[in-house]
């Protein structure tokens, strides 16, 4: 019952949490704003005034700033192309009746458990490791010379470690659209005259568009923030530098906590340019 | 053109028998029901037709070639499915160009069998909408359409009313007789409503167990049921069916008799009995009597108004020209 009584007490036993929340969130982002405008270098002389905007100009007009956006959305894009790709194909393969299916399931999922650090390592030193990598022998084996992952390829490896780390998520969550597929519609379409590939692309491809927007859009907002797999594989060299390491470095590395704070406030924005034309693109996918 | 003969067919599902072998023609033109409890195979069959289950063995010929081993896409067959399996995404003229779109019809001929089909089925306004946004009878209708326009040799229906209201269900079932008479392709319809088979059959094919129980025109098996089952499938309120006794009397097993055969005064008859239910339509008047000395409860369906009420003491007389007799596998003796 909403009555005038129960409502201001419901507002009253909430405050608590909202107040919180709001701390949580609004406490960091003033504290990144004001910083943003300070020269504020920790063991250099601390706080050392107000400065304007000289953060933000020396944050673009660097030579690293560039570069660290394409390496963004380099790893966010290719990522998200082999996550969704192969998610949808592994989400088929899985689909279909077969023996053990529970298991495979589960071995599926399991790179999803590992932590990024963790698996970063493990590729970085099991498979990609020019001398003793799985990989370099591989290579060996045919006679070929072993290539050296992390400095040749080193934004494609990273996209390669990333999307193994994914590719369980986004196929758990086309799996469950793929079982939520209406069988006659498929019937209808085989009795309707569509060979196999047509009706993939004209009934599960549409019945999956949803659950692609959901896959794309959890995934950018996490893909955004990729650092772990930066941080133990290159360190942040050989055009691996992201906007998030790029500040990073700026913070601990150069001790700079005011022109961070500035490549902070750029990543914000940044995320919300990505943020606007992904909802252009799939948005209204999520439409009933 | 559009016979369908199946012969010999059976299908398994591992080591359950579903269909044991069965043997039937449909003939070109003809408006075909198969009807029969749940589970009883119907539905099996019709998907065997149609090419979605394969045959455990037997064949299946289609205009007297066989069509065992061809995709359904090829058999020329259209189907409408129970959950009406409209593609959700496309618009409702798209739904219906799809089968031409996949068969490659040129766009001008696509336009004129839509426009066609969208009249015939009062769908003109209706044509950008997306299914989510009909009603259940309309995207029934658009199902239908998306049949018509491959011009098939015979239309399969898979239960295609059951998700609609009664009123609804009614005028459908008009339409698709009318839809018939106009055509005048073959039709293969399926149902467990025996009003539907009684009113739309040309030719009603009561199942059971994946065994067909008879075969046969609707006043046929309402006026000459071949067995038990089929006695008590077959029309509305049930044949009361008696065994024991009484039954003896008429040297047979099992006796039925159809509650509109029963005629009820309140004087003498030839049973006895005390009216446990009346149900008054109006139109007919239903009895459920008991204490008739029978072990069954008699139903009863009177012409109008009757005033007998609960609890009332009744006298029936059977017609004895309309008693159904049984003997002891259930066969009808003539």
């Amino acid at each position: 019952m909403a009555t005038q009584h129960s409502r201001s007490a419901a507002r009253l036993m909430m405050a608590p949490a909202v107040i919180l929340l709001l701390g949580w969130m609004l406490v960091p982002l003033i504290m990144t704003l004001m910083f943003s405008f300070k020269k504020y270098l920790p063991l250099r002389g601390g706080d050392l005034g107000w400065i304007g905007f000289d953060n933000y100009v020396r944050f673009v007009t660097s030579s690293a700033f560039w570069p660290s956006v394409v390496a963004t959305l380099a790893i966010v894009g290719g990522v998200l192309a082999i996550t969704v790709v192969f998610g949808v194909l592994l989400a088929l393969l899985l689909n279909q009746p077969m023996w053990g299916q529970g298991i495979v399931r589960i071995l599926v999922i399991a790179p999803f458990f590992v932590m990024p650090t963790v698996s970063a390592l493990v590729w970085k030193n099991m498979f990609m490791d020019p001398v003793n990598g799985l990989f370099a022998h591989l290579w060996k084996f045919f006679g070929a010379a072993p290539i050296e992952w992390l400095s040749q390829a080193s934004l494609q490896s990273i996209v390669m470690i990333v999307s193994w780390q994914w590719l369980p998520f986004a196929t758990l969550i086309l799996l469950t659209a793929i079982q939520s597929l209406d069988s006659e519609q498929l019937e209808a379409a085989e009795m309707d005259g569509a060979p196999p590939l047509k009706r993939f692309s004209y009934i599960i491809l549409p019945h999956l568009g949803r659950a692609i927007t959901v896959v794309v859009l959890i995934q950018t907002i996490f893909l955004l923030a990729v650092f772990a797999e930066i941080f133990v594989t290159t360190g942040g060299a050989f055009g691996t530098r992201t906007l998030t390491y790029l500040i990073y470095q700026r913070v601990l590395e150069s001790q700079n906590v005011g022109l961070g704070s500035a490549g902070g406030v750029y990543a914000i924005i940044l995320a919300n340019i990505v943020a606007i034309f992904l909802m252009r693109a799939v948005g209204k996918n999520l439409d009933a | 053109m559009g016979q369908i003969k199946l012969n010999q067919v059976t299908k398994s599902f591992g080591d359950v028998e579903v269909i044991p072998p069965l043997d039937l023609t449909i003939e070109d033109g003809e408006f075909a029901v198969f009807v029969g409890p749940s589970g009883c195979g119907k539905s099996t069959l019709l998907r065997m037709i149609a090419g979605l289950e394969d045959l455990t063995s037997g064949s299946v010929e289609i205009d007297g070639t066989d069509a065992t081993t061809t995709p359904p896409a090829k058999r020329g067959l259209a189907m409408v499915f129970q959950s009406y399996a409209l593609y959700p995404h496309m618009s409702v003229r798209k739904n219906i160009a799809f089968p031409m779109r996949m068969a490659g019809v040129d766009q001008a001929e696509q336009d004129r069998r839509i426009k066609a089909a969208a009249e015939a089925l009062n769908l003109t306004d209706y044509l950008d909408r997306r299914p989510g946004q009909l009603s259940g009878g309309q995207r029934q209708r658009v199902a239908i359409g998306r049949a018509i326009v491959r011009e098939p040799s015979a239309f399969l229906f898979d239960e295609p009313l059951s998700n609609l209201d009664a009123a609804l269900r009614v005028g459908m079932r008009l339409e698709i007789c009318e839809m018939h008479d106009r055509l005048k392709t073959t039709m293969i319809y399926v149902t467990h409503d025996q009003v539907e088979a009684m009113t739309m059959a040309d030719k009603i094919v009561v199942l059971q167990a994946g065994v067909i129980e008879q075969v046969g025109s609707p006043l046929e098996l309402y006026h000459k049921p071949r067995n038990v089952f089929v006695a008590g499938f077959i029309g509305s309120p049930k044949m009361n069916l008696i065994s024991g006794a009484e039954a003896e009397k008429h040297g047979a097993r099992t006796i039925g008799i159809r509650p509109e055969h029963i005629d009820v005064t309140g004087d003498s008859g030839l049973w006895q009995g005390v009216v446990g239910v009346a149900e008054h339509l109006g139109s007919d008047t239903f009895f459920h009597i008991h204490n008739t000395g029978l072990a069954e409860t008699i139903t009863v369906r009177a012409p109008g108004e009757v005033s007998f009420d609960n609890g009332d003491v009744i006298h029936l007389s059977p017609r004895l020209d309309q008693l159904h007799r049984f003997d002891a596998q259930g066969l009808r003796i003539e």
